[in-house]
């Protein structure tokens, strides 16, 4: 059962952690980014699907050439998941992985492993002597 | 290429096309078979290396599930693409695009923006959460045993689901391809599929499954982007006019326009809405797709992961863009829909249009790799879904050992394997489309809200799991279940008899709000208030990956 709390609780008091100003200012940051921009994202989204569905007539509306309002905005779709993918990537790198790693380096050093890695961790760690993979489904 | 071989090709019949768009009827056939077969033979014994080459090291859980977690993101993305891009994407939207036109190109945008789902909302949290299975993150701080076994059955329901779409594709793929009408040649070609499929994840486990899809998506997408250059260069790069020759040559103005298949009336578009959501909500709660985060060894790499895909899945479905609308314009409709497998014939017709026999045997073998690396990371989702939280954590309640849990793996993908073989043969030739959609349905109601909630929302208590996810589950089920696609239309299993009480074919319009209100109205009216340890302790876990890196240390 996965109760990381029996072996670690004694080293990490997690609701202590929580409540530190830092962990908060890293919670607040991520989710004002990505609540927002999932908030925008998806109604883009469905705007542009409604769109499609009820007003077809818009979407042929010609722009150049043979190319119409459709298919431009569709592309924008494309245009706006790959903005957001880039603005999200440079964001966590900047705002979000150096709070995060300050939070994490200071509680693995307190000893927190793995949730429920007190099984796996003591079979991985000792290589196993003879039969792997295959002898093991015989 | 002799008579008696080509003569059995059911695309033999079909007239070649000059590039003028003229008829000249040859009297060569389309294609040949045995190219096909050669060129795929060829990827299965490059795939069946890296397998074996991969089975050196499966000792553990943590390689059998999770490749041992050493993939890098790049690779990771690679093979996410691979895991995602079904034959269903590629013939089946390229096929789209070309009979149906812009509704074609409305399913990819969806497909897409999916994207942005898992990776702001899910991908690096799961990745510091758990350790295999969607599972381990949604039991995390909840009672184990009841939301585990709940949060099992969704996930084997939908690589159930989809696992027969793409068993029952490949019987079609095989009359269109290989020229294998009869049931008996498609049922042993499915046979041959799930024997492979077996093969591959029995030995290979994850690490061989995620080379195959690696090699796969690399193929796929180099493929696809050689024929979409060379159609574009047909037409001097000029999209405008590719797109005015595809609406002169079909003579259909609307091809360019939304509403050719759901513009028929309002409950055609209420459907298209209902999939349109199921889509965007569904891909971050696939569990093949999220089984896929645990294989990199930090949550870094696992953003690193759904961008590469991002960028690969973006630029393939540009790709389809290109060909679906190049079909349309260099082929003739008539042909396309007579063909065997109808609009699913557009891409591999375009490839003998534009390259002969040889390039459409790359893109025969493709598809065929296409829908063996998707079926291989099915069953190694559900392998580790059984194994691991039923098995596993349930049954024996933790007290296993590696070697054990591995063991009840490699059985369970016997069994998925059997079944997945049984159930591709029984059904052939039955509509069965309907079940892709049904499985992005129960992924976006039974597993996302579910997700979210758990992640996101203090308040989530086990009793809202539960009522969530059997809430999404059941009611995509029973919709579905009392809908045309039952039920009353000429399509429908018993067009006969009218019970479709539920109007639409994908129930995802309904079940998906259900899933998030149950969820809310469970946890609100929960007796039992969870262990705020254990949510501070996800909380902290989730956001920050404390320990999680270590996994890639062995």
């Amino acid at each position: 059962m996965s109760s990381p709390t029996a072996t670690h609780a004694a080293t990490v008091d997690y609701q202590e952690v929580q409540s530190r100003p830092e962990f908060q200012e890293l919670k607040r940051t991520h989710r004002s980014f990505v609540f927002p921009m999932a908030v925008v994202f998806l109604a883009w989204y469905l705007a542009y699907v409604l769109l499609a569905a009820f007003a077809p007539q818009i979407m042929a509306i010609p722009v150049l050439g043979n190319i119409n309002l459709g298919i431009v905005l569709g592309l924008a779709q494309f245009l706006t998941t790959f903005l957001i993918t880039a603005a999200y990537v440079s964001f966590s790198t900047k705002a979000l992985d150096p709070k995060s790693s300050a939070i994490r380096h200071e509680l693995e050093a307190a000893g927190v492993g793995l949730p429920d890695e007190t099984p796996t961790a003591a079979d991985t760690s000792e290589p196993t002597p003879t039969t792997p993979a295959g002898g093991a489904s015989r | 290429m002799t008579a008696a071989l080509t003569s059995s090709t059911p695309l033999a019949a079909l007239p070649r096309l000059s590039a003028s768009g003229e008829e000249e009827v040859l009297s060569t056939e389309v294609g040949s078979p045995w190219a096909n077969i050669g060129i795929f033979l060829v990827f299965v014994g490059v795939t069946l290396f890296f397998v074996l080459r991969a089975s050196k090291n499966n000792n553990t859980a943590a390689d059998y599930y999770a490749g041992g977690r050493s993939f890098s993101g790049t690779q990771n993305g690679t093979a996410i693409a691979g895991d995602y891009l079904s034959a269903a994407s590629f013939l089946g939207i390229v096929g789209a695009i070309a009979v149906y036109g812009y509704d074609g190109f409305l399913y990819s945008i969806g497909f897409l923006v999916a994207w942005l789902v898992a990776l702001l909302l899910v991908a690096e949290l799961l990745r510091n959460t758990g350790k295999f299975t969607m599972a381990d993150v949604l039991s995390f701080r909840l009672r184990q045993q009841p939301v585990r076994i709940a949060a099992a059955a969704s996930t084997l329901a939908v690589c159930l689901f989809y696992l027969l779409a793409q068993m029952a594709g490949a019987g079609a793929l095989v009359s269109l391809l290989l020229g294998i009408d009869s049931h008996a040649g498609q049922s042993l070609i499915i046979a041959v599929v799930g024997a492979l499929m077996i093969v591959y994840v029995f030995i290979g486990g994850m690490k061989g499954t995620t080379w195959v899809q690696i090699i796969k998506a690399a193929l796929l997408i180099a493929g696809s982007a050689i024929m979409t250059v060379w159609v574009l260069a047909l037409y001097g790069f000029n999209f405008s006019d590719l797109l005015g020759d595809a609406v002169d040559r079909t003579g259909q103005e609307a091809l360019l326009e939304p509403g050719m298949q759901y513009g028929l009336d309002f409950l055609t578009k209420m459907d298209f809405l209902s999939l349109g959501i199921a889509l965007v909500l569904g891909t971050a709660g696939l569990p093949h797709v999220l089984i896929r985060f645990y294989t990199v060894p930090t949550a870094k790499d696992a953003r690193k992961s759904v961008v590469w895909a991002i960028w690969l899945i973006g630029a393939f479905y540009l790709f389809t863009l290109v060909l679906g609308y190049g079909a349309a314009a260099m082929l003739n409709q008539e042909d396309i829909l007579s063909a065997p497998g109808g609009q699913n014939s557009a891409a591999p017709l375009l490839a003998y249009e534009l390259g002969g026999t040889l390039l459409l045997g790359v893109i025969a073998a493709v598809a065929f790799a296409t829908i063996l690396a998707v079926v291989a990371g099915l069953t190694i989702t559900a392998s580790a879904s059984f194994a691991h939280d039923i098995y596993g954590q349930v049954i024996k309640k933790g007290k296993i050992d590696n070697k054990g849990e591995v063991r009840a793996a490699r059985m369970t993908v016997v069994v998925v394997g059997i079944l997945a073989i049984l159930g591709g043969i029984g059904a052939q030739g039955q509509n069965v489309a309907f079940l892709v959609a049904l499985a992005f349905a129960v992924a976006a109601s039974a597993n996302l809200p579910t997700i979210l909630y758990s992640l996101f929302w203090k308040g989530f208590t086990t009793r809202g799991a539960l009522w969530s996810m059997y809430g999404g589950l059941g009611s995509s089920i029973l919709l579905i279940a009392f809908s045309p696609v039952v039920w009353g239309a000429e399509t429908s299993f018993f067009p006969e008899v009218d019970l479709a009480l539920y109007p639409l074919t994908n129930p995802g319009l309904v079940s998906i709000p259900l899933a998030f209100l149950l969820g809310w109205i469970g946890s609100k009216t929960s007796t039992v208030l969870e262990d705020p340890a254990k949510q501070a302790e996800m909380d902290i876990r989730s956001l920050t990956g404390v320990g999680a890196e270590k996994a890639s240390e062995h």
